[in-house]
C-alpha cells in the first residue's frame, strides 16, 4: 500500500523515536544493575537517603530473574521489529501485512467451503430450492448480502422489490433471477409530466390505478386510456401486465395490474405515489453481486454467453442465493 | 492525624548478610530464601489412610470420569468449538455463564466455610498440586528409597545405579503427567476418539500443544516444584489466615506438653529430667512436605496434610506416652479454654453458603433451555402493503439448549389488531441455533395513533409447555414526521 505509506521524514522520525526508547531501557537497566552504596566496615549500609514518614530505602539492585525478564522482553522486541513493520516504512524480514493475513484466511476458508459449494452448483436450481440445508446455508447468504435492501423476510421495502410475491420485474425463471443477481439491473421510468400535462398526469393515475382494480373515476380512466395505449404500453404492454409478461427481460417496467407498488411510502396514498412516478420518473438500480457474493473470482468477458452450468461453476454462491430466491416464490 | 504512626524496627536479623555487595567483592546481596531440597519421608497412620483414600477417590474421578457414557456421548464433555457444555443430561450455553459465576462463588463460600472450621482442609487432602506432589514422592521412594538413600544418590557422582534410578523416576513422572495431560484433554475432545489418535500421532496443533503444556508443567509443578508452588504461587495459602480464628482446626504441636524437648531413653522418667514429652526425635521435620517444624508454632507453609501427627503418635506409641503431642486442635484449646465450634463467624458463613446453595438449585431447576431473540430489519422501519396494510420485518433466533429436538410455536401479544406472519412452528434439534425471518402486519387505521407500539413475542415448546421465551420489541406504524 504505497499510497499509505509515510513520507522519509516520518518514517525516520518513528524508527528514531522507538529505537532510542529501547536503547534508553538498555542504559537505564544496565546503569542500575550494580548498587555504588559501600557497607561500612560494621555491615552497616548507606540508604539512597530518601525518607517518607521514617521509611528509608536501601539501593537494592534488581534480583537477576527480574532483571533477565527485562532483557528478554528488550530482545523480543528488538526481535518482533526486525520481523514485523514496526520500523516507519520498514516491512520487516516476514513481509507480513494485515491485509496479507486476510488474504490467508480468506483462502483457507475457501479452501475448506469451495468443495461444499461445488457440490451444490452441480444441483439445478429447481431442485436446489427445495433441498433444506442447502437453503439454510443460502438464507446466510442472503442475510448477509441482500437483507440491507430486500429486508430480512424479503419483502421488499420503499424502492426495494418484494421477491416473494411471483410478481416480477425481469421475469422469474431461475437463468432470469440469476443475471439480475450477478449483472444488476437498471431500472428507469421516463418523467411524463411534459408529455402528459397535469391533467394528463390526473386520469392517466386513475387508469393506473383502474388496472389493479383499485378504487377510481372510471371517466378520467377512460379518458387516459388512448395515451396509455400510445405511450406506455410500449413497455408495460397493452394490457398493463408488465415488460417480464412480454418476454422482455431486460426493460423491467412493473406489472400494472398486480396491485403491488414498490414507491408508496407510509402514509402515503397509492395515488399520490403514482402521480409522483409519472410526473418525475423513477430510476432503480439493483448493483451487480457477483463480486460480493463470490469474492475473489476472476469474472471472464464473456460471462453473459455462458451456459447456466458454467455460471453456476464459476459462482457458486450466486447459484445458491439464486435457488433461495426462486424457493421463496414457489407456489405463488 | 497528626501523629507519626509509631516505626518499629523489622530489620532481618541477618541483615548484614544480605546487604553484602557484589562490589566489595562478598557474595551479591540476595534478598531472596535459596530454596532447600526437601526430602520427605513416607510415613503411615491415620490421617495417611485419610487422604491416600481421598486421593484415589479423586483420582479415579478425574481419569476416568471422562469415559463415562451417557446417550451415544461421553457425559462430561466440554465442546468448545461449538460452545456447548455437556454435563449428563444438561447442555449448557455461553448465555449461562452466569450460572457457572455462581458456582464458582458458592465454591468460595464452601471453602471460606470449610477453612473457619476445620482449616486448611482443601490443601492437604484434595488439592490436585498436593495429590500429584504425593504419588510423585510414593514413586520417588519406589524407585530411589528411603530420604537417607536418595540423599546419598544425590551426593554420588553419577554411576550405573544413579543413572537406572534416577531414569526410571523421571520416565514414571513423564508417564503419569501424559496420562494426566490425555485425561484432561478428554473432557475437551471425546477421550474414546482421542486415545487412538494419539497413538497414532493424529492431533490437531492445539491438541497437541495442551498435551504438551499439561504434561510439562504437571512434571514441573508435582515432580520439582512441589511446595514452593503452595509457598509463592498459590493465592489461597495466602489469604487462608483471613478465614482462621482461635477457634480453627489446626495442626498444631502442644508446646506446654512437649517442651523443654530432649533425648532420653524409654525407661526414663521425663518429669525426674525435667523434660516434656518431646523426645526431639525430628521426625515430625522429616515427614513434612513443606519442610518446616511445626514445633515452631503456626506456618503460613502448613497444608495440613497431618503427616506430623501420625508421625509424632507412632513415636508416642514406642515410648508409652499419650498420643496427641502433635494434634488438630485449636488455638483456644492450647491456651487451655474451650474451643467454641458454634460461633457467629462460622454460623454466618453457613446461612450465607445455604442460602446461596438454594438460589442456585432454584436456578439450575428453572433454567430454561431455550433462548429466543428479536432483532428488528435495519433498514427500514415499515413497509406499505399493496392493501394498505403496515408491516414490519424481524430476524428471530431461537437457541434450543436442550438435548432433544423441539417444536416451539410463535405467538404476538401486546397490541390488539397486529397479527404474526410466516411459520407459527418451528422446530429445531437438539444443541441448534437458527433465525427465521418473519413479519408482524397491521392495519393502521385500526391501530393507535403514536407512530409506534410495543409488542411481545413469544416461544412455547410443544413437548413442555414450561420451556417458553419471550421478548419485547417495537412495531412501527407510521413515520413521525
Amino acid at each position: 500500500m504505497t499510497s499509505q505509506a509515510m513520507s522519509g521524514f516520518w518514517s525516520l522520525w518513528i524508527s528514531v523515536i522507538t529505537l532510542g526508547v529501547i536503547a534508553f531501557c538498555w542504559w537505564l537497566l544496565y546503569a542500575n544493575r550494580k548498587t555504588d552504596k559501600v557497607p561500612a566496615a560494621n555491615g552497616e549500609v548507606e540508604t539512597t537517603g530518601h525518607a517518607a514518614d521514617g521509611i528509608e530505602e536501601y539501593d537494592n539492585p534488581l534480583p537477576r530473574w527480574w532483571f533477565i525478564m527485562f532483557v528478554i522482553t528488550i530482545v523480543f522486541g528488538l526481535v518482533y521489529l526486525a520481523l514485523y513493520p514496526g520500523l516507519g516504512n520498514y516491512k520487516g524480514l516476514l513481509g507480513w501485512t494485515s491485509t496479507g493475513q486476510w488474504q490467508d484466511e480468506m483462502a483457507r476458508a475457501e479452501e475448506r467451503y469451495a468443495p461444499i459449494f461445488q457440490q451444490y452448483a452441480q444441483i439445478d436450481i429447481r431442485t436446489l430450492a427445495s433441498d433444506p440445508a442447502a437453503m439454510q446455508v443460502a438464507d446466510r447468504l442472503y442475510q448477509n448480502n441482500c437483507a440491507v435492501c430486500h429486508g430480512s423476510s424479503a419483502r421488499g421495502a420503499y424502492g426495494f422489490p418484494n421477491l416473494t410475491d411471483g410478481n416480477w420485474l425481469y421475469g422469474g425463471d431461475p437463468e432470469v433471477i440469476r443475471d439480475s443477481i450477478i449483472f444488476g439491473r437498471n431500472g428507469l421510468m421516463p418523467a411524463w409530466v411534459d408529455m402528459l400535462g397535469e391533467r394528463g398526469v390526473d386520469t392517466m393515475t386513475h387508469y393506473v390505478l383502474g388496472l389493479s382494480g383499485l378504487e377510481h373515476d372510471a371517466a378520467k380512466a377512460e379518458e387516459a386510456a388512448p395515451m396509455y395505449q400510445a405511450i406506455c404500453s410500449a413497455c408495460h404492454g397493452v394490457d398493463g401486465q408488465g415488460s417480464a409478461a412480454m418476454g422482455l427481460d431486460s426493460i423491467g417496467a412493473p406489472n400494472l395490474t398486480a396491485n403491488s407498488w414498490m414507491y408508496v411510502q407510509p402514509g402515503q396514498s397509492v395515488y399520490d405515489s403514482v402521480a409522483f412516478t409519472l410526473r418525475h420518473g423513477r430510476n432503480g438500480l439493483m448493483p451487480a453481486q457477483a463480486r460480493y457474493l463470490d469474492y475473489g473470482v476472476e469474472l471472464p468477458n464473456n460471462l453473459r454467453s455462458l451456459s447456466a452450468q458454467e455460471k453456476a461453476e464459476l459462482l457458486p454462491k450466486v447459484h445458491l442465493v439464486t435457488a433461495y430466491i426462486y424457493s421463496l416464490n414457489q407456489g405463488k | 492525624m497528626t501523629e507519626k504512626i509509631p516505626t518499629k524496627d523489622v530489620t532481618p536479623v541477618d541483615a548484614g548478610q544480605h546487604r553484602k555487595s557484589p562490589t566489595t567483592g562478598g557474595p551479591q546481596g540476595e534478598l531472596y530464601a535459596k530454596r532447600r531440597h526437601i526430602y520427605v519421608k513416607r510415613v503411615q497412620g491415620l490421617f495417611q489412610k485419610l487422604r491416600t483414600g481421598s486421593n484415589w477417590v479423586l483420582m479415579l474421578a478425574f481419569f476416568f470420569g471422562s469415559f463415562i457414557p451417557w446417550g451415544g456421548r461421553q457425559a462430561i464433555f466440554f465442546d468448545l468449538p461449538n460452545r456447548q457444555f455437556h454435563i449428563f443430561s444438561v447442555t449448557f450455553f455461553p448465555h449461562d455463564f452466569m450460572l457457572l459465576a455462581w458456582l464458582l462463588i458458592i465454591l468460595a463460600f464452601v471453602l471460606f466455610f470449610v477453612t473457619n472450621f476445620a482449616g486448611r482442609v482443601w490443601c492437604g487432602y484434595t488439592c490436585p498440586q498436593f495429590v500429584w506432589t504425593w504419588l510423585y514422592i510414593w514413586v520417588e521412594d519406589k524407585t530411589e528409597g528411603s530420604p537417607n538413600q536418595r540423599k546419598k544418590l544425590d551426593k554420588q557422582p553419577l554411576n550405573t545405579e544413579k543413572a537406572l534410578r534416577k531414569g526410571a523416576k523421571h520416565f514414571i513422572w513423564v508417564l503419569i503427567a501424559l496420562a494426566t495431560a490425555i485425561a484432561f484433554l478428554g473432557y475437551f475432545s471425546p477421550i474414546l476418539d482421542l486415545i487412538p489418535r494419539i497413538l497414532s500421532f493424529d492431533l490437531g496443533p492445539w491438541e497437541l500443544f495442551w498435551l504438551g503444556f499439561f504434561t510439562f508443567f504437571t512434571y514441573l509443578f508435582a515432580g520439582w516444584m512441589r511446595e514452593q508452588v503452595c509457598i509463592y504461587m498459590c493465592p489461597y495459602a495466602r489469604f487462608q489466615a483471613v478465614m482462621f480464628d482461635k477457634d480453627t482446626l489446626i495442626v498444631s504441636y502442644d508446646t506446654a506438653r512437649g517442651e523443654p524437648r530432649g533425648a532420653r531413653k524409654k525407661s526414663d522418667d521425663p518429669a525426674a529430667k525435667g523434660l516434656g514429652s518431646c523426645i526431639d526425635c525430628d521426625l515430625c521435620v522429616q515427614v513434612c512436605p513443606v519442610g518446616i517444624d511445626i514445633r515452631n508454632g503456626l506456618q503460613y507453609e502448613c497444608v495440613t496434610c497431618a503427616a506430623c501427627i501420625d508421625a509424632c503418635d507412632q513415636v508416642m506409641d514406642k515410648m508409652g506416652y499419650p498420643r496427641g503431642l502433635i494434634r488438630y486442635t485449636t488455638e483456644e484449646e492450647l491456651a487451655g479454654r474451650t474451643t467454641k465450634i458454634l460461633r457467629p463467624r462460622l454460623i454466618g458463613y453457613f446461612i450465607v453458603l445455604l442460602a446461596m446453595l438454594v438460589a442456585f438449585s432454584v436456578a439450575l431447576s428453572n433454567r430454561i433451555p431455550v433462548e429466543l431473540e428479536v432483532l428488528r430489519d435495519r433498514n427500514q422501519l415499515l413497509r406499505m402493503t399493496s392493501d394498505g396494510m403496515v408491516e414490519n420485518s424481524y430476524l428471530i433466533r431461537i437457541a434450543n439448549m436442550d438435548q432433544r429436538e423441539h417444536s416451539y410455536t410463535l405467538t404476538l401479544h401486546g397490541v390488539d389488531g397486529v397479527e404474526l406472519q410466516g411459520a407459527a412452528v418451528y422446530t429445531l434439534a437438539g444443541g441448534e441455533v437458527r433465525q427465521f425471518p418473519i413479519q408482524v402486519i397491521g392495519n393502521p387505521a385500526q391501530l393507535p395513533g403514536s407512530p409506534a407500539v410495543n409488542i411481545e413475542i413469544r416461544l412455547q415448546s410443544q413437548q413442555d409447555p414450561r420451556i417458553a421465551a419471550s421478548r419485547e420489541s417495537r412495531f412501527f406504524i407510521r413515520s413521525a414526521r
